[in-house]
């Protein structure tokens, strides 16, 4: 089974948060990781490699220091590294992500499957998994939380859904995003990293896979951001005095009318 | 590109000071922009001597974008409900069209859905297209996909908004390919530009710490994703008028690549969360699962239900689908409280809109107390208990 992973390197969002007195993002101490949720569907194709045999290729489009995640991935299992990697993509929505990426898995060719996160950390749209099977023309199914079985090309998979899931068939080649349900991500291994150290990653350049330039970057965007600002707090800030019992008794009496 | 006027610029800062993604730096009094500029524009906005630009070349437009009109709503439902957020849409939907002059339509798939145009049409729909088909039974993103952008394709709507569920997250990004348009997800504002009627799609990012508002200036339809209880429903009127357009769709495009096997309902508390009028929420400062038992115990004698934090999901100590925020679920319900839940802002974003929030923290500081109507500065586990005896002194009484 040959399956692709793409992974994109984003800032670490966890620990961010506004500063309440400049009203900034204080990104000390922030890191480029591996999206977390890239991470799941990285172990996911580590394990069916591990049971059906075949070869993981780890697929990421961003800027050169996206090399060190790919490294990442190959110590955590994946075979190949591809980057793609061009000036000409930056300022990319989905839309014109999802034409690089298609551009670049047809260079690759050869697929079973394509395993995605469910969405990235930092922009949160998880919109790139379900244009990129679109434009492959390949089925898609989001949310996984379980892949069941593979028999004679025939997936079983569990798609998570907001009441509950569904049980769903999918003839390869097909492309999945995935949630953190569906596995524990492995930590590298010690040979992992020895590999990963070595690798050759591919790197392809908007001429390598014949894009078309119209279509790339913040030129080939179909949608553009025209304001960014930071979300509006409005907390009455009532904060109640006294001690824990006259506190709770405060809280009480307010709360009791909303009942 | 970004582009630094050098003369301009006064290298005082605030620009790397924005940037989300460290990419700009001030080197020898200037501004100097590196490997991971996204051309987000936040620097821009924020320089104040105009030093910074995005030099833009723009997309060729589409021809003809004014033979584009009219405002869709896409009415989910399943398992034979029609989800909260299609009514939802239509109120914010409403609002866009009358902004427009132009009708507002409502788009039914499914099967066996009949009676739920009437509905869409009480809360505010002028036409409802109805695909009523066997093969829309269950969901699958082929089917529902085709359906939608085929009779996009013919009947040219300008505006096209979906509700960000899975449902609608999973196809929409389908439809817009198709269509070779953008769309935005997860949008909480939407509003129409005075000057030349494009839609202003405004969403959080980056795990809510930014707001961004996006535009599709050059194709249509401009389609956005909308997050659920965020856009009042209008007030439903039995009364009012509607077209109910049936619409057969050629079997091949229905015909679905995957097999719906099953689709099971499980975990009603993942509902009983979205729609709970109160909510009593835990984060990292409850320790331990023990501290969520604690939690229950208020919720239940409220009648409300449990929502905790990514910290406590991610420790393990109460499943995903009780996670509220960024990442798991939003909630505004008319109470919520949040019992040693710092605030990082990917929990605010999913929680802001309740209409009290109380806030119990040990940290004078945590950012929980800036989105609360009342807060304890104290210790959970000396408050909750607390706060439990009273509500049990008056069930008893």
């Amino acid at each position: 089974m040959k399956i692709i992973v793409c992974v994109k390197q984003v800032p670490d969002a966890k620990d961010v948060r506004l500063d309440p007195k400049t009203n900034t993002l204080s990104r000390e101490g922030v890191q480029a990781i591996m999206n977390p949720y890239d991470r799941h569907a990285l172990e996911e194709a580590v394990r069916l490699k591990e049971q059906h045999g075949g070869t993981v290729t780890v697929l990421s489009m961003g800027p050169p220091q996206a090399e060190a995640m790919l490294r990442e991935a190959v110590s955590c299992g994946a075979d190949e590294a591809v980057l793609v990697s061009d000036r000409a993509f930056a300022g990319a929505d989905t839309w014109a992500t999802t034409y690089t990426l298609a551009m670049a898995i047809k260079k690759i060719d050869d697929f079973d499957l394509i395993l995605c996160g469910k969405q990235a950390i930092d922009g949160d749209t998880a919109q790139v998994g379900p244009g990129l099977a679109e434009r492959l023309d390949i089925p898609f199914v989001a949310y996984v939380r379980k892949i069941n079985n593979c028999i004679a090309n025939i997936m079983q998979v569990e798609r998570l859904m907001d009441d509950g899931y569904d049980l769903l068939e999918v003839p390869l080649p097909a492309l999945f995003t995935v949630v953190k349900e569906i596995n524990e991500p492995r930590i590298p291994s010690l040979k992992g990293k020895m590999r990963a150290k070595k690798i050759d990653i591919t790197k392809l350049t908007a001429v390598d896979i014949e894009a078309d330039l119209e279509q790339l970057g913040l030129k080939g965007s179909t949608t553009q951001v025209v304001k960014v600002f930071s979300p509006e707090l409005k907390g009455a800030r009532a904060i109640l005095a006294g001690t824990a019992d006259e506190q709770v008794t405060q809280l009480y009496d307010k709360l009791l009318p909303l009942l | 590109m970004l582009q630094i006027d050098v003369e301009t610029c006064i290298g005082c800062g605030l620009c790397e000071s924005t940037c989300t993604f460290g990419a700009i730096k001030v080197e020898g009094g200037l501004a100097v922009v590196g490997e991971t500029c996204t051309l987000c524009g936040s620097c821009v906005d924020v320089c104040a001597v105009g030093a910074l630009s995005i030099e833009r070349e723009e997309k060729t437009t589409q021809d003809n974008l004014a033979d584009w009109s009219g405002v869709w709503v896409y009415a989910e439902c399943r398992h034979g409900r029609l989800a909260p957020v299609a009514l939802e849409l239509l109120g914010a939907g409403r609002k866009l069209a009358e902004k427009r002059g132009v009708p507002l339509s409502a788009v039914l798939l499914g099967s066996k859905i009949e009676g739920m145009a009437e509905e869409l049409i009480a809360c505010g729909a002028d036409k409802v297209f109805v695909v009523d088909d066997p093969a829309l039974a269950s969901f699958t993103d082929d089917a529902y996909g085709n359906a939608l952008s085929t009779l996009a394709k013919k009947h040219k709507p300008e505006i096209i908004l979906a509700g960000a569920t899975a449902i609608g997250r999973s196809f929409i990004p389908r439809v817009a390919t198709t269509l070779a348009t953008g769309l935005t997800a997860d949008c909480t504002d939407l509003a129409i530009r005075e000057e030349d009627g494009v839609l202003l799609q405004t969403r959080p990012a980056f795990g809510g710490n930014i707001m961004a508002t996006i535009i599709c200036p050059h194709t249509r339809p401009q389609i956005s994703t909308v997050r659920p209880l965020v856009m009042k429903p209008l007030v439903r009127n039995t009364e009012r008028k509607g077209e109910i357009i049936k619409v057969q769709l050629d079997p091949t495009l229905l015909k679905p690549r995957v097999t719906v096997l099953d689709s099971v309902v499980e975990d009603l508390d993942r509902v009983n969360l979205s729609e709970a009028d109160i909510v009593v929420a835990g984060g990292r400062g409850l320790e331990n699962e023990k501290g969520f038992a604690m939690i229950r115990e208020l919720a239940d004698l409220l009648g409300g239900a449990v929502a905790a934090s990514r910290a406590a999901v991610d420790s393990g100590w109460i499943p995903y689908p009780h996670q509220v925020g960024q990442t798991g679920k939003t909630v505004a319900p008319k109470i919520y409280i949040a019992c040693g839940i710092s605030g990082a802002i990917q929990h605010l974003v999913g929680m802001q809109s309740a209409d009290t929030i109380i806030a119990i923290n040990r940290d004078a500081d945590a950012p929980i107390f800036d989105v609360a109507t009342y807060g304890i500065v104290g210790d959970v586990f000396e408050i909750v208990p607390k706060l439990i005896a009273k509500f049990k002194e008056r069930k008893s009484a």
